[in-house]
């Protein structure tokens, strides 16, 4: 069993529409697609995050923002 | 030609297949950017020479032998059959095929569109082993991998009736292996004979960065890659042919485009594909990499790698999820094989295009499993084990043992490392320091001029 459907192109091709496989899953496929876009999201602006409370916690006087403005 | 259907099918083949060829120079700008700028600033001149000058050396041999190769050994020779001496004595430097000639519209631009994927080929090892390679030897290591390796693969698992196709049913209709895999898998068997740049690894085996001096050039080069990449994906499809050219089990008239495995596939479906292929790649690069510029491109470049052997069939979401899992594996690997193994691959090249293809390989012998691989009768249907023995053939046989083998001889010659002072020094010192003593003859002219 071909996860196209497909099994041999002995077919005349006016008669076969989709070719890609697991048909009928599309709906799941997509869910799954917007569930990894979201979720890339929050991984996202959690790591942003983390980046700036670094920087906020290793430079939190202004003496320490006036050495590394010196720096550049 | 008879016919004006005929004709004009002919000719809009003939100039689809032109229109992909300026396309993929892209990619050859886009390696040399990307390598000069991943390069130290002692190193630039010698580095863009080395990846310019494999051009000419893989034309002209891929044009004496290599295209001869192609139609000479899908079958092996002696797996599924002898040289197809027939089909190749069309293909010869010397056949009346290769010059202009109104009977063969098609062989030119066929040729120069195989011809490409060959530069890309050596173009993606001379990126790992920047800084302390002669260019001598890698420029023989570039026909060898451009002229001879890949396009033995080609006729074994990348045309209508290669014995991989037959046997194992393989199917990479975008090149994951017969490009990206072996490329990679060459890549590292130079690098393990070739060793890494003075400074890469401290004492204790701790490997240090070496950045690029120039990041958004890196970057830039990397995007045009990318430009690039379209002409490569539509240079992989025939554009239109009916059932009877075909001459396999299809029925009926519809005309369709198909993959060089002459299977049915669209224009369209190759063009989302790679879209999604593309952002799957980035999004997860971007992660992995916690922004890193570099490595979200090159995730970007690893995502459609890693899908492009059933991107003519997967679904959208399919091409976005594999993308994403394919990138994730070869960041992973490469850092991984880095501090393990202790080489030094300057630009990511062998997980990128190594790593990220083998895996693309094997993961579409499992989401493609029973679809016919071919419309001719007798052929495997695509399986996993299949893809997998196919990745095998690609990294392994094709792309590390003579890429291992053709270095260490090159390395018993004492041909293939630059000497070490010279790698202190830059590979530019001489020439940068004749610049510098003829700007010093200049000012001082100038100066008794005042």
């Amino acid at each position: 069993m071909a996860t196209t459907g497909i099994e041999s192109w002995a077919v005349d091709l006016k008669d076969i529409g989709a070719i890609y496989p697991f048909q009928g899953t599309e709906g799941l496929f997509v869910l799954a697609g917007v569930i990894l876009w979201l979720g890339w999201h929050l991984l996202q602006m959690r790591a942003e995050n983390e980046e700036y409370d670094g920087i906020v916690r290793q430079h939190g006087d202004d003496a320490s923002v006036n050495e590394a403005l010196d720096g550049d | 030609m008879e016919g004006n259907l005929n004709a004009l099918t002919t000719v809009f083949t003939e100039f689809y297949y032109w229109a992909t060829i300026p396309l993929m120079f892209f990619i050859h700008i886009g390696f040399c950017m990307y390598e000069v700028g991943a390069s130290r600033r002692r190193n630039h001149l010698h580095t863009l020479m080395k990846n310019t000058m494999l051009i000419p050396l893989v034309t002209i041999t891929f044009f004496f032998f290599g295209w001869w190769l192609y139609w000479a050994m899908p079958n092996g020779p002696f797996i599924t059959g002898g040289l197809d001496t027939e089909m190749a004595a069309a293909n010869t430097a010397w056949s009346e095929n290769m010059g202009p000639n109104t009977g063969d519209r098609i062989t030119g631009v066929f040729w120069a569109a195989f011809l490409l994927f060959s530069w890309t080929a050596a173009s993606i090892v001379s990126g790992s082993v920047i800084e302390r390679i002669k260019s001598g030897a890698f420029w023989v290591l570039a026909v060898v991998i451009g002229s001879v390796a890949w396009i033995i693969d080609a006729a074994w698992g990348w045309h209508y009736g290669g014995w991989m196709v037959q046997l194992l049913g393989y199917h990479d209709a975008y090149a994951s292996g017969v490009i990206h895999a072996i490329a990679g898998g060459f890549a590292l068997g130079v690098l393990v004979v070739l060793g890494p740049r003075l400074g890469k690894f401290a004492k204790d085996g701790t490997p240090r960065s070496i950045n690029p001096h120039n990041p958004w050039m890196v970057c830039l080069g990397l995007f045009l890659i990318y430009a690039g990449f379209w002409g490569f994906y539509v240079a992989c499809n025939v554009p239109i042919i009916d059932p009877g050219g075909i001459g396999g089990q299809i029925t009926g008239d519809t005309w369709t485009a198909t993959t060089i495995y002459l299977t049915p596939t669209t224009l369209g479906a190759i063009t989302v594909n790679f879209l999604m292929s593309l952002s799957g790649g980035l999004l997860v690069g971007f992660l992995a990499s916690k922004g890193n510029p570099f490595w979200t491109y090159s995730g970007g470049l690893a995502g459609i790698i890693t899908a492009s052997a059933g991107n003519d069939l997967y679904h959208p979401i399919h091409a976005m999820i594999i993308g994403g899992i394919g990138t994730y594996c070869a960041y992973k690997l490469h850092y991984w094989v880095e501090e393990k193994f202790k080489i030094d691959d300057a630009v990511g090249a062998v997980a990128v295009h190594g790593y990220a293809g083998f895996i693309g390989l094997v993961i579409c012998g499992f989401v493609l499993w029973g679809h016919p691989s071919s419309p001719y009768e007798g052929f495997a249907a695509i399986n996993p084990l299949g893809q997998f023995i196919g990745a095998i053939i690609m990294f392994f046989v094709l792309g590390f043992v003579p890429g291992w083998i053709v270095a260490k001889i090159l390395a018993a010659m004492d041909l293939l490392r630059i000497p070490r002072r010279v790698e202190l020094l830059g590979l530019d010192f001489k020439s940068n320091r004749e610049e510098q003593a003829a700007a010093a003859d200049v000012r001082s002219t100038e100066k008794a001029a005042v």
